[in-house]
């Protein structure tokens, strides 16, 4: 109880003590000539003006199980094309998820590390829909299908060499 | 209230911090250093002398005032060492300009019996023999860098004309092995302190105009979703997790709006929607890729990349939607568009034989600048007074963020201490 009413007190003081901040508001006349102004500096105790709190979000989460066999389809630079070598690939994954309705997949886009991060987002997007679209068309429902991308942020390589941004782009089906 | 908050900073805030992350996420980054000093510059020569008493102090405020000054491009260091000076000194001025100082700064720094400190300068322009007044300032220890980045923007504005921003905030995400860090800093990098501390990556901090929250983009549910972080309370809310993904968001000036890149309805398309929550309100129907919305300093226009004309481009169209004219034209790949508070620059990077160049445009003239001798730039963000950029580079490999003046004569480097550093955002000048 008594920390619930300090975190209250907590939040009522920090929205009171953000508002007080106020450095150079009293002018004063100065012997010396000039103006000088006085403040009463940012806060009464602390570094009010830049109090920061820290939110940890701790372990990452954990993917389920999927069916036997590979999950990645893989593309070439600056395409989105799902190749003809990976249709065993999708053909795989989306016999798994007709067998029942219930499943779910994530289709999660990947892009190599060459560009900005938030159109690279939008490139994984695209190659994630791409692999969505090859499933439905072999009859998966789409409700159990969600395309989603991680851009350039999580590379399965870290090397810069073609080797390794080959394996980058990529879309990862996923089960949670 | 006066009460209830000095008991809540008796809260060792630090201490929490420690226990909450550990060790090894609390290793300081070091300053925004100055590295490249540009040749025919106009900078003013000015002396800052030692504080008075900053041998007691937590801080050197001298040393903080100085660098500020010389990161901003626009002041020279004059040396002033061995004087002895302060706010209340009846400054030899004949002697300073002898010297080859344009203008002088010193002050003091006493330590109070209730444990604050007394901070007080004075400013004079030593050229016209003018006094430009002073400052006084009583603050706990944990505000003396605060107090010192003041006195400079104080100095900045005095003698330039132009509001200084060293007393400004940046946020920034730094990647060490798997965990990523939001991070809150002063204009110079230090006083770092953590927002987020994350197993998934985090992407795209933006700014409340506010100064007091960050949008971003964080895949703690493996997808990407945007969140609004109110930094001082730790309290965050989900923006958009709509099916898909959910990511670039951008504040409109007024605080009210937030545009941002969805892909529920298929594609990565641009929304907008009340800073709040509520439902998304579409903006463009293009069959391609539109993303990384900003709001111009006006809230009429956003500008945004699109590849609707077969590769990446900027374009501006009205806030509301509509007609879209595309802004850049030079090259294959532009994105990540900045404008200036002002309204008079965007910010942008070009793909260039293959590297990635940060790119000024005059947005009245459309005159391009390349302000950068680096090759993997990425996310411009403007500082408030519209006068400098911080992004993020590599540098032997390594990830930095810098700071340049828009000719790009004067930057600054601020590197991670063990691991990469990235997606800075500037944020607004403190209320």
């Amino acid at each position: 109880m008594s920390r619930v009413l300090l975190a209250i007190a907590v939040a009522a003081c920090l929205a009171g003590c953000a508002s007080d901040v106020k450095l150079d508001s009293v002018p004063v006349e100065d012997k010396a000539g000039a103006a000088v102004t006085t403040g009463s500096g940012a806060g009464a105790g602390g570094a009010a003006a830049s109090a920061v709190t820290a939110v940890d979000l701790g372990k990452g989460g954990q993917d389920g199980a999927g069916p036997a066999g590979p999950n990645v389809v893989y593309f070439d630079y600056d395409s989105f094309v799902v190749k003809p070598e990976y249709q065993s690939v999708v053909e795989n994954q989306a016999r798994y998820l007709r067998a029942d309705l219930k499943r779910k997949a994530m289709l999660e886009g990947h892009t190599d590390e060459r560009g900005g991060r938030e159109y690279n987002l939008a490139l994984g997007q695209r190659r994630a829909e791409a692999v969505a679209r090859a499933m439905t068309l072999l009859g998966v429902s789409g409700g159990q299908l969600e395309a989603v991308s991680f851009g350039k942020e999580k590379p399965a390589a870290q090397g810069s060499d073609e080797a390794s941004l080959a394996k980058n782009r990529r879309v990862e089906v996923k089960y949670r | 209230m006066k009460m209830i908050c000095t008991d809540r900073f008796s809260i060792p805030r630090r201490l929490l911090l420690g226990v909450l992350l550990g060790g090894s996420m609390m290793s300081a980054l070091a300053q925004f250093r100055v590295e490249i000093s540009g040749v025919g510059l106009t900078q003013m020569p000015i002396a800052i002398a030692g504080f008075r008493g900053e041998g007691q102090s937590p801080v050197k405020i001298s040393g903080v005032i100085q660098a500020d000054l010389e990161r901003s491009g626009r002041f020279k260091m004059v040396d002033a060492a061995g004087q002895s000076l302060d706010e209340g000194s009846r400054a030899d001025l004949p002697l300073w300009r002898q010297r080859g100082a344009d203008s002088l700064a010193a002050g003091s720094v006493t330590r109070l019996p209730d444990g604050r400190y007394d901070v007080r300068f004075r400013l004079w322009d030593v050229v016209r023999g003018q006094d430009l007044g002073g400052q006084v300032y009583s603050v706990p220890a944990g505000d003396l860098r605060l107090v010192s980045h003041k006195i400079a923007d104080y100095i900045h504005e005095k003698l330039t004309g132009d509001k200084g921003v060293f007393s400004t905030r940046i946020a920034y995400v730094t990647k060490s092995g798997r965990q990523h860090t939001l991070w809150v800093a002063d204009a110079d990098g230090e006083n770092a302190q953590v927002a987020l501390a994350s197993p998934e990556p985090i992407i795209s901090p933006a700014w409340s105009p506010g100064g007091d929250s960050l949008a971003y983009v964080s895949f703690e549910a493996r997808k990407p979703v945007v969140y609004v972080h109110d930094v001082a309370t730790g309290r965050r809310r989900l923006l958009a997790n709509f099916r898909g993904s959910n990511s670039a968001p951008a504040w409109s000036p007024d605080g009210r709006t937030v545009a941002l890149t969805l892909s529920r309805d298929g594609g990565s398309q641009l929304y907008v929607m009340d800073a709040s929550g509520g439902e998304p309100r579409r903006l463009t129907q293009s069959p391609g890729i539109d993303t990384e919305p900003v709001f111009s300093p006006d809230g009429r226009s956003i500008y945004f990349v699109s590849d609707r004309g077969g590769a990446p481009q900027i374009y501006r169209m009205p806030a509301s939607g509509g007609v879209a004219e595309r802004v850049t034209f030079a090259g294959t790949y532009n994105i990540s568009p900045a404008i200036s508070p002002d309204g008079r620059w965007l910010a942008y990077v070009s793909r260039v034989n293959g590297a990635f160049k940060l790119q000024v445009m005059e947005l009245a003239s459309g005159t391009v600048n390349a302000i950068t001798d680096t090759a993997a730039d990425e996310s411009p963000s403007f500082a408030p007074n519209s006068r400098l950029i911080v992004y993020a580079t590599q540098n032997q490999g390594r990830e930095a963020l810098m700071t340049t003046t828009l000719d790009g004569k004067i930057k600054a480097r601020l590197a991670g201490q063990d691991g990469d550093i990235r997606e800075p955002s500037w944020g607004p000048f403190q209320k």
